[in-house]
C-alpha cells in the first residue's frame, strides 16, 4: 500500500512542473485574454497546423512501428549472432543526436546532392525529393524505429523460453508462431512505444520545418514557438500548448482503448539460451532484415562521423569552452538521469504494486492507467512554455542565474521519465510478481528490501534507464536554449552556437564527440548490467 | 553522484559569491549569445571597456534579438540589465512601447549608417545588408535583381521562416518593400525557387555549405567570413539592382541603466573605434561608426548595394503580423 501511494510522488512532481509553467503565464496573460482566445481558436492556420501535426505524427508512428516489427522479430530470432549487442547499442544513439545534426546528416544521404541520391541518379533512376512529407517521415522513422525495436525486444524478452521451445516442438511455421507466440508479447510493448513515438513526433519542430519544404508543413509546436517569441502573445501560446496536450491525451485514450494494457517496456533482454532449429532461408531473410535496418540507422552516423573526422578534433578538445561544456553536459545530464530514474522507479514500483493488488489479472484500474499514461504527457508540453513559465516564477522569488542549472536538469529529468519508466516497468512488474509475497512473508522491507531484492533484480534495467536518460539529456536543446546563459553551456548548445557563426566544421567535430560519448555511456551501461545478470543466474 | 552534486552546488554558490563581490561599479549588458561567444566581439569589448572605465562589465546572453526583448518582458520591468545590446530596427518600436527603455541622452555621436540615424532611445552598433549568397561552383551567372531571381531558374535556395527567424523576416520585408500589395504574387514565385524553409539561419546555411542548395539567404558580409577565415572566394553575394534590405542592430539603455552612469559611458564607448574596430571580423557586420583603421580589403570586395531599403520600425511593428500571415497564405498554397 505504501509504495502505491509513493507512486503519486512522480506524478505530482510532473504535474507541478507543468502547472508551474502554465500558471504564471496564464496570470500574466489574463488581462484581456478573452478576445485572443477567440481569435486563436478561429484561426485557420492553427487548425491546419493541428491537422498536419496529427497526420504526420500518426504516419510517423505507424511507419516506425511497421519497420520496427520485422527488425525486432529478426533480432529476436537471430539472438546469438555476434554483432547483436552492437546493433542494440547503435539503436539508442538517434535519441541523443540533436535534431539539426541528424537532419543535416539525413540530407547528406538522401538530399538533392546526397550520397545515396547521387548514386541512384548515376544509375539513371530518378531519386524523389526528400523535401515534403516524405522527408519528415524518413527522419522520424530514423529517430523512432530503433526506439520501437528496443521496446518490442523488451516485450519479447519477457516471454518464457518454453513458449519458443513448445512452438518448435509443435512444428509451428513462422506465420503461426508469429501470430500465437511472438505477437501477443510484442503487441503491448509496441503500444507502449507507439504512445512515446506519437508524442515525440507531435512536438517535432526542426525536422518538420527543415525537411517539410515550406510553411505548409507546420506543427502546432511551431505556432507555439512563434506566439511566445516573435509575437510574444502569451495567451495564445498557453492556449495552443493546452490544445496540444489535450489532443495528445485524447489520442492516448483512443490508443489505450485499441491496444489494451500498455505495460511492457524496453529492456535489453537477456535471452535464455535455446537452440532453435531454423531453416537456412529463414535465417538469410532474418539476417537481411537486420542488415537493412542497421544500415538505415547507421548510415546517418557514418555521415556524422565522416564530417566530424574532417574537423580539427584535437584543437576542439583543447578549447576551454568545449571542455567545460563536456563537463556541464555530463554533470547536468547525470543529475537529470538520476532524478529521472528515481521518479520512474517510484512510478514503476507503484504500478507493479497496483498490479499485484489485483493479482496480476484482470484489467488495470483507472488509477493505474492514469499513472502510466498521464505522466508521459509532460513530453508534449513545449519546453519553451515550461522554461518561460518557470523563468517568470523564479525571477519573482529567487536567483535566475543560480536556478538555471537546476531547472535545466529538472526539466530534462521530467522529459526522460517516460522513457525510463518504460525501461523499468517490465522488470519491476516481474519482480513484484515473483518476490513480493516472499518479501512480506519474511518481513523484508524498507532499505533491506531495496538492497537485497530490488537492487539486484533491477540493477540491469536501472543502469539501462540511467544511460537512456543521460543520452536524452545530453542531446536536449529545447530547455537550455531558453534558460541557458553563458554559465550553462552544454555540448548541443555549443554545436548550435558554432553552426550559427559559420563554424560548420567545429559543429561537425562536436557532434562526433557527442556521439562517441553517448556510445561509450551505452557500452558502460550494458556491460555493467550484463555483468550483474550473469552473476544472478550463476 | 554525490560528488557531482557537490561540485554543482559549490559552482552555483561561487557564481553567486562573485556576483555579490563585484556588485560595485558593475555594468550589466544583455545581448545575444553569438556576441559573447569566444570568437565574437564580447571578450574584446569587455576587456577594452573594463580598461577604460575601471569597472566590471558583465554580459548576460540569450538566444537572439527577439529573445532579448522577451527576456525583458518576462522580467516584467524588474531587470538586471543596464544596457540591452542586439535588438534590430524590426523590434525597436515594440521595445520603445514596452516602457523598459530610457532615452540615451547622447547628442554628438558619430553614427554612420546608410539613411542616417536619429532615435532618442536607441543607437546603432552595426548594420548589414541581406543578400542571396550563391555557390560559384554551381552558378556561373547569378541573378542581378530580385525580379530576375524570382522569375528565373538559377537553382534552388534555402531560406528561413519569418515566424521564427530574423533573416527570414528580412527576406519577407525586402519583398514587401519592393512589391507592396503585389507581394503575395511575388511570394508565390519565390515558392518555386525555394528548396526548403528552415526555422533558423543555421539550418539553411548548413544546407548551403553542404552543397545541398546552390543559394542561401544570408548577408552581404557572409562571403567576407569565407574569404578571411577560410581563404576561399567560392561563396559570393548576388547584387540586386533594386537595392538590398538592411538590418541595423542597436543598443539601448534601460530605465534601470539610466541611474547607472556607466550605461551612458558604454553607449558612447560603443560608437568609438575601440568597439567598432572589433565588429567587422567578429560579428561579421559593418561598423556603424568610424573605425581607427580601414577595414580588411576583403570588405571592399563585398556587394555595395545600390540603395539601402528599410521600413520604419513603426511600420514593421504595426504590420508584421498581417504581413507574416500574408506570406504564410501565399507560401502554403
Amino acid at each position: 500500500m505504501a509504495i502505491g501511494r509513493i507512486a503519486w510522488v512522480p506524478v505530482l512532481f510532473l504535474a507541478a512542473l507543468a502547472a508551474g509553467a502554465f500558471l504564471p503565464l496564464a496570470i500574466m496573460a489574463l488581462p484581456g485574454a478573452g478576445g485572443e482566445i477567440a481569435e486563436a481558436l478561429g484561426d485557420p492556420v492553427v487548425w491546419r497546423s493541428l491537422r498536419f501535426t496529427l497526420v504526420q505524427a500518426l504516419l510517423s508512428t505507424g511507419l516506425s512501428l511497421g519497420f520496427a516489427i520485422p527488425v525486432a522479430v529478426a533480432l529476436h530470432e537471430m539472438r546469438d549472432f555476434p554483432g547483436r549487442g552492437l546493433v542494440l547499442r547503435l539503436f539508442v544513439l538517434p535519441l541523443a543526436l540533436p535534431q539539426i545534426v541528424a537532419v543535416l546528416a539525413i540530407v547528406g544521404l538522401y538530399g538533392e546532392r546526397g550520397a545515396l541520391s547521387r548514386l541512384v541518379e548515376s544509375a539513371g533512376v530518378d531519386f524523389p525529393s526528400i523535401y515534403g512529407l516524405a522527408g519528415i517521415l524518413l527522419a522520424h522513422v530514423f529517430f523512432n524505429m530503433p526506439l520501437a525495436v528496443r521496446v518490442a525486444l523488451g516485450g519479447l524478452s519477457s516471454m518464457p523460453a518454453e513458449y519458443d521451445r513448445l512452438a518448435h516442438q509443435l512444428g509451428m511455421g513462422f506465420a503461426a508462431r508469429f501470430r500465437h507466440v511472438l505477437w501477443p508479447f510484442m503487441r503491448p510493448a509496441l503500444m507502449s512505444a507507439a504512445s512515446l513515438i506519437f508524442m515525440l513526433c507531435v512536438t517535432s519542430f526542426t525536422v518538420v520545418l527543415t525537411l517539410g519544404g515550406g510553411p505548409r508543413a507546420t506543427t502546432l509546436e511551431v505556432a507555439i514557438y512563434q506566439a511566445l517569441t516573435f509575437d510574444f502573445d502569451i495567451a495564445r501560446a498557453v492556449l495552443l500548448a493546452l490544445v496540444q496536450v489535450a489532443v495528445t491525451a485524447f489520442a492516448f485514450a483512443m490508443l489505450t482503448r485499441a491496444g489494451g494494457e500498455v505495460s511492457a517496456g524496453l529492456t535489453l533482454g537477456a535471452m535464455r539460451p535455446f537452440a532453435t532449429r531454423r531453416n537456412a532461408i529463414a535465417g538469410i531473410v532474418a539476417m537481411l532484415v537486420i542488415v537493412v535496418g542497421t544500415v538505415f540507422v547507421a548510415a546517418p552516423f557514418v555521415v556524422v562521423f565522416w564530417r566530424g573526422l574532417a574537423a580539427d578534433l584535437s584543437g576542439l578538445a583543447a578549447q576551454a569552452s568545449v571542455r567545460s561544456a563536456l563537463a556541464t553536459s555530463l554533470v547536468l545530464g547525470a543529475l537529470a538521469a538520476v532524478l529521472a530514474v528515481g521518479l520512474a522507479l517510484t512510478l514503476a514500483l507503484g504500478m507493479a504494486r497496483a498490479a499485484a493488488q489485483r493479482g496480476f489479472t484482470g484489467t488495470p484500474s483507472a488509477s493505474e492507467r492514469l499513472l502510466g499514461q498521464a505522466s508521459s504527457l509532460i513530453l508534449v508540453v513545449p519546453p519553451v512554455v515550461i522554461a518561460a513559465g518557470w523563468f517568470v516564477s523564479i525571477r519573482r522569488f529567487g536567483d535566475v542565474y543560480g536556478a538555471a542549472p537546476i531547472m535545466v536538469a529538472t526539466i530534462n529529468a521530467a522529459m526522460a521519465v517516460p522513457f525510463a519508466f518504460r525501461l523499468l516497468a517490465p522488470s519491476a512488474s516481474s519482480m513484484m510478481e515473483r518476490y513480493d509475497r516472499l518479501c512480506r512473508q519474511l518481513a523484508i522491507s524498507g532499505f533491506a528490501r531495496l538492497r537485497l531484492v530490488t537492487w539486484p533484480l533491477l540493477r540491469r534495467a536501472l543502469l539501462l534507464a540511467l544511460a537512456f536518460s543521460l543520452a536524452l539529456s545530453l542531446g536536449d536543446l529545447g530547455v537550455i536554449a531558453i534558460f541557458g546563459s553563458q554559465d550553462v553551456q552544454t555540448l548541443p548548445y555549443l554545436i548550435l552556437q558554432r553552426m550559427g557563426s559559420y563554424r560548420t566544421q567545429d559543429a561537425a567535430g562536436l557532434a562526433l564527440i557527442l556521439c562517441l560519448m553517448t556510445m561509450a555511456l551505452m557500452m558502460f551501461a550494458d556491460r555493467t548490467g550484463v555483468g550483474s545478470a550473469e552473476a544472478r543466474t550463476s | 553522484m554525490h560528488r557531482l552534486l557537490i561540485c554543482l552546488l559549490s559552482a552555483t554558490a561561487l557564481v553567486g559569491l562573485s556576483r555579490a563581490a563585484l556588485a560595485e561599479g558593475t555594468l550589466t549588458v544583455y545581448t545575444y549569445e553569438s556576441f559573447t561567444a569566444e570568437w565574437g566581439p564580447g571578450p574584446q569589448v569587455e576587456k577594452a571597456f573594463e580598461a577604460e572605465c575601471g569597472c566590471d562589465l558583465e554580459f548576460v546572453s540569450v538566444a537572439d534579438g527577439v529573445a532579448l526583448l522577451n527576456r525583458l518582458r518576462l522580467e516584467g520591468g524588474r531587470t538586471d540589465a543596464d544596457i540591452v545590446l542586439g535588438l534590430d530596427t524590426n523590434l525597436t518600436a515594440e521595445a520603445k512601447d514596452s516602457g523598459f527603455f530610457a532615452p540615451h541622452g547622447l547628442s554628438d555621436v558619430s553614427v554612420d549608417v546608410p539613411g542616417g540615424w536619429s532615435d532618442e532611445f536607441f543607437l546603432p552598433f552595426d548594420y548589414g545588408y541581406f543578400a542571396v549568397i550563391y555557390d560559384t561552383q554551381a552558378i556561373d551567372t547569378p541573378p542581378d535583381s530580385m525580379e530576375a531571381f524570382l522569375n528565373g531558374d538559377y537553382g534552388k535556395i534555402a531560406i528561413q521562416d519569418p515566424r521564427t527567424s530574423t533573416p527570414g523576416l528580412g527576406l519577407m520585408l525586402w519583398i514587401k518593400t519592393l512589391y507592396g500589395d503585389d507581394a503575395p504574387a511575388a511570394y508565390e514565385k519565390l515558392k518555386d525557387r525555394v528548396l526548403t524553409v528552415t526555422p533558423g539561419w543555421s539550418e539553411s546555411y548548413g544546407l548551403f555549405t553542404a552543397g545541398e542548395a546552390p543559394m542561401v539567404f544570408s548577408y552581404t558580409t557572409s562571403p567576407a567570413y569565407h574569404m578571411i577565415a577560410e581563404d576561399t572566394d567560392r561563396y559570393q553575394a548576388a547584387a540586386f539592382s533594386e537595392g538590398h534590405y538592411m538590418q541595423i542592430e542597436v543598443a539601448g539603455m534601460t530605465t534601470k541603466g539610466a541611474d547607472n552612469p556607466l550605461a551612458a559611458q558604454f553607449l558612447a564607448f560603443m560608437l568609438s573605434p575601440a568597439f567598432q574596430d572589433v565588429i567587422p571580423e567578429t560579428n561579421w557586420m559593418l561598423p556603424a561608426a568610424p573605425t581607427s583603421e580601414p577595414l580588411d580589403p576583403v570588405f571592399g570586395k563585398l556587394v555595395q548595394p545600390a540603395e539601402p531599403l528599410l521600413f520604419a520600425p513603426e511600420a514593421v511593428a504595426e504590420n508584421r503580423k498581417a504581413w507574416v500571415d500574408e506570406w504564410l497564405q501565399a507560401m502554403s498554397r
